[in-house]
């Protein structure tokens, strides 16, 4: 393995992990996902992300056997074969997948605690998410409150007996959980994210669009986002607008992506004059694009609130726009290899 | 495709001025799966659902003309005469579909075909007649063209048992997992318009003054296309271009603001509130946006006059751009162009111009063929 962060993809079999790998990083569609088997022993895959990070996401196989295997190991002085100083060595993040409708949840529990004791003394410095998963499965006014008694009782253990602080989040394919999740997962590894943050405040200060969103390149996940209302990052709170909608932008360029791939070619920016807003789709760096959406009706107040003329298009706040981009493009990318 | 004469065109407008598609198979052929995809953006697995059509369905749909797609059930017996008035459904109707599963065994469907043929033919000798050689996705490539021969070779010789040679009959290779269906209703609806020589000729134009590689006119509900230029279609510009739609419906949908007014324009409007996000849309509401009487028009007319035209453009990393307008009556204009030099914004002003100017001259265009028929 070249270095790179290592991810540890976790949890009983059947519980989704492959699935969930899928849809982030290989484009399959929810549904896809039925054709997969089951994982036999360790998945390596392989995943560069923002170009100066490499993510080796390992899918370990959640049969009893398989996970017997790279737990046992744990008491025995024997070195050489025993898996579990391989698999828990020098972990950055381990991502624990529960599924809500499992029938052993003391088992599921005993097995979590297992791992955490290997990490403990293999990589004491791992970051643990756990993920409620298959949350679809549960009534919508229930899954609140089944998530919260989950991640307590997982938060003690982890926290009383191995001092790891934890994150957890409740999750299903089906819908965009999985999307937030990941993104803060991925954010959480990347170094410098606040200056990424601060520095989208400061372009939306400038151009006063109602949201600014950066995305990452090949899995289209949400890095960072302002937004005009509260400008606060990625806040909950923006209530006029689908709170899905990253998920869905997410899933709605990647559609795109795709298709154009069939005229063997890539897309570079999209411009579009709506309804509602305007919205720009750029790329800001080598990894990054960035997405823009300004206010329709500002615009036209901008230009004066002119007549209805069908070839009355605001070319100069769309050059002011893409202008912006432009000059922020440096900005980010400075960043981006200060990262390095 | 210009083959259309002034008694044609009168025979299916003064029918309650519908331009109708006569949709026949046998039982099982995939009849109404080709409504729901088509024009109900239904998932093509979910037609695995759909019970068996009992009795005839009427659906009607408004593009660029006003649409009607009739379905008759597959396994009654069309000539019972107390079934069906035959002879006035023939009379009304501009074109019929007939549909062969091309999986199955289709001698028994092709007897039929030769039967309804000649009978239609006798009452409307207009009657642009279309085949279907459907279910394609199940058969290699090369069994494709044997089967579409043979089924050619066939209807051909049953034609000439019963004397009724001069009938121009269109084939067509179809599969509502791909795009060849759209494809094929997008020809079967071109020919019911009246004003396609003119429609083209003006696409034409604007190609040629814009530099356009391709230029479509979509129905934005459907993707069908009504109209495009005389280039010939490459089957996946029109793919990437009638995904290019849903791309920017989809996108303006989210950022929808909150505003009263702009819920009523997606209510009432054409088919934008219809998003065709991959979701699967509960059959009661489709229908009730699909089947929009002339009421609907004219709301909709009038919202678009307020509201600024849609508008996208999206450049790709060969340099080609895609290119959205909206247009009148829940069309909208997609073209792939591609410029030369790098300062662009010029030049896609004065796409844009040439544009307008061309939706100006489509709303005269409807204007008069509105008042027309009742001349």
């Amino acid at each position: 393995m070249s270095s790179g962060k290592k991810l540890l993809l976790m949890g009983r079999s059947g519980s989704g992990k492959s699935s969930m790998r899928s849809i982030i990083f290989s484009n399959y569609s929810a549904f896809d996902t039925r054709r997969l088997g089951a994982t036999i022993d360790v998945e390596h895959s392989n995943l560069r992300f923002l170009n100066n990070m490499t993510l080796n996401l390992w899918d370990c196989g959640g049969q009893d056997i398989f996970m017997e295997n790279f737990l046992n190991n744990n008491g025995s002085n024997s070195n050489g074969d025993s898996s579990s100083n391989n698999i828990f060595k020098k972990c950055e993040v381990l991502i624990h997948v529960f599924d809500v409708e499992s029938k052993e949840v003391q088992k599921d529990i005993e097995i979590f605690k297992r791992v955490l004791d290997n990490l403990h003394s293999y990589s004491p410095n791992v970051k643990i998410f756990i993920l409620v998963h298959k949350m679809d499965l549960i009534q919508i006014n229930k899954r609140q409150e089944l998530f919260e008694i989950m991640f307590n009782k997982l938060q003690q253990i982890a926290f009383n007996e191995y001092k790891f602080k934890i994150k957890g989040f409740a999750t299903s394919i089906w819908d965009e959980s999985l999307y937030k999740a990941w993104s803060s997962i991925v954010c959480s590894l990347i170094p410098n994210i606040s200056l990424y943050e601060e520095n989208l405040l400061k372009l939306n200060n400038v151009l006063n669009a109602r949201e600014i969103i950066l995305f990452e390149k090949t899995t289209f996940l949400v890095i960072s986002s302002t937004n005009k209302n509260t400008l606060i990052t990625n806040s909950e709170d923006s209530s006029s607008l689908d709170p899905k909608r990253f998920e869905k932008i997410s899933n709605i360029i990647k559609t795109y992506k795709q298709s154009v791939n069939k005229i063997r070619t890539n897309f570079n920016n999209l411009i579009l004059h709506g309804n509602n807003s305007s919205i720009y789709l750029d790329i800001l760096t080598s990894n990054i694009y960035i997405m823009i959406i300004i206010d329709k009706s500002k615009v036209v107040v901008g230009n004066g609130g002119g007549g209805v003329n069908d070839n009355e298009y605001q070319i100069d706040d769309e050059n002011l726009i893409l202008e912006n981009i432009k000059i922020a493009r440096s900005l980010f990318e400075r960043i981006e290899s200060k990262g390095k | 495709m210009s083959n259309i004469d002034f008694s044609d065109a009168d025979v299916v407008m003064d029918k309650d001025n519908n331009a109708t598609i006569l949709l026949m198979g046998l039982r099982r052929s995939g009849k109404s799966s080709i409504c729901k995809v088509v024009f109900h953006n239904m998932q093509p697995l979910d037609t695995l659902y759909l019970e068996s059509t009992s009795k005839p369905t009427t659906e009607t749909f408004t593009s660029l003309i006003d649409l009607a797609v009739m379905e008759l059930p597959g396994q009654l017996n069309l000539f019972e005469p107390s079934l069906y008035d035959s002879e006035k459904l023939f009379a009304s109707i501009g074109a019929l579909v007939y549909v062969i599963d091309s999986q199955d065994e289709y001698l028994s469907a092709l007897q039929n075909l030769a039967y309804i043929i000649k009978y239609a033919c006798n009452i409307n000798p207009k009657l642009h007649i279309e085949i279907l050689i459907h279910k394609i996705d199940g058969l290699s490539e090369d069994f494709r063209l044997d089967t579409q021969r043979d089924i050619m070779a066939r209807v051909g010789d049953d034609l000439l048992d019963y004397g009724l040679e001069g009938v121009q009959i269109s084939f067509y290779l179809t599969s509502i997992f791909d795009h060849s269906i759209y494809e094929a209703f997008s020809r079967i609806v071109q020919k019911l318009i009246y004003e396609l020589p003119a429609l083209e000729n003006l696409l034409d134009l604007l190609m040629q003054y814009s530099n356009f590689d391709k230029v479509f006119l979509f129905d934005v509900n459907s993707k069908i296309y009504v109209a495009t230029d005389s280039s010939p279609v490459d089957i996946q510009t029109y793919e990437v271009c009638a995904e290019f739609i849903d791309v920017t419906i989809d996108l303006d949908g989210l950022y929808e603001s909150v505003s009263s007014n702009s819920q009523i324009m997606n209510g009432s409007g054409h088919n934008y509130g219809n998003g065709s996000n991959g979701d699967v849309i509960p059959d009661g509401m489709v229908s009730e946006t699909g089947n929009m009487g002339t009421n609907g028009v004219k709301v909709d007319t009038t919202t678009l006059a307020v509201s600024k035209p849609t508008k996208c453009i999206s450049r790709l990393q060969s340099g080609s751009i895609l290119y959205l307008h909206q247009m009148i009556r829940g069309l909208a204009l997609v073209a792939v162009t591609r410029l030369e030099d790098t300062r662009d914004s010029t030049a896609i002003s004065i796409i844009d111009h040439n544009v307008v100017i061309f939706k100006k001259s489509l709303e005269k265009m409807w204007e008069r063929s509105k008042i027309k028929p009742h001349n």
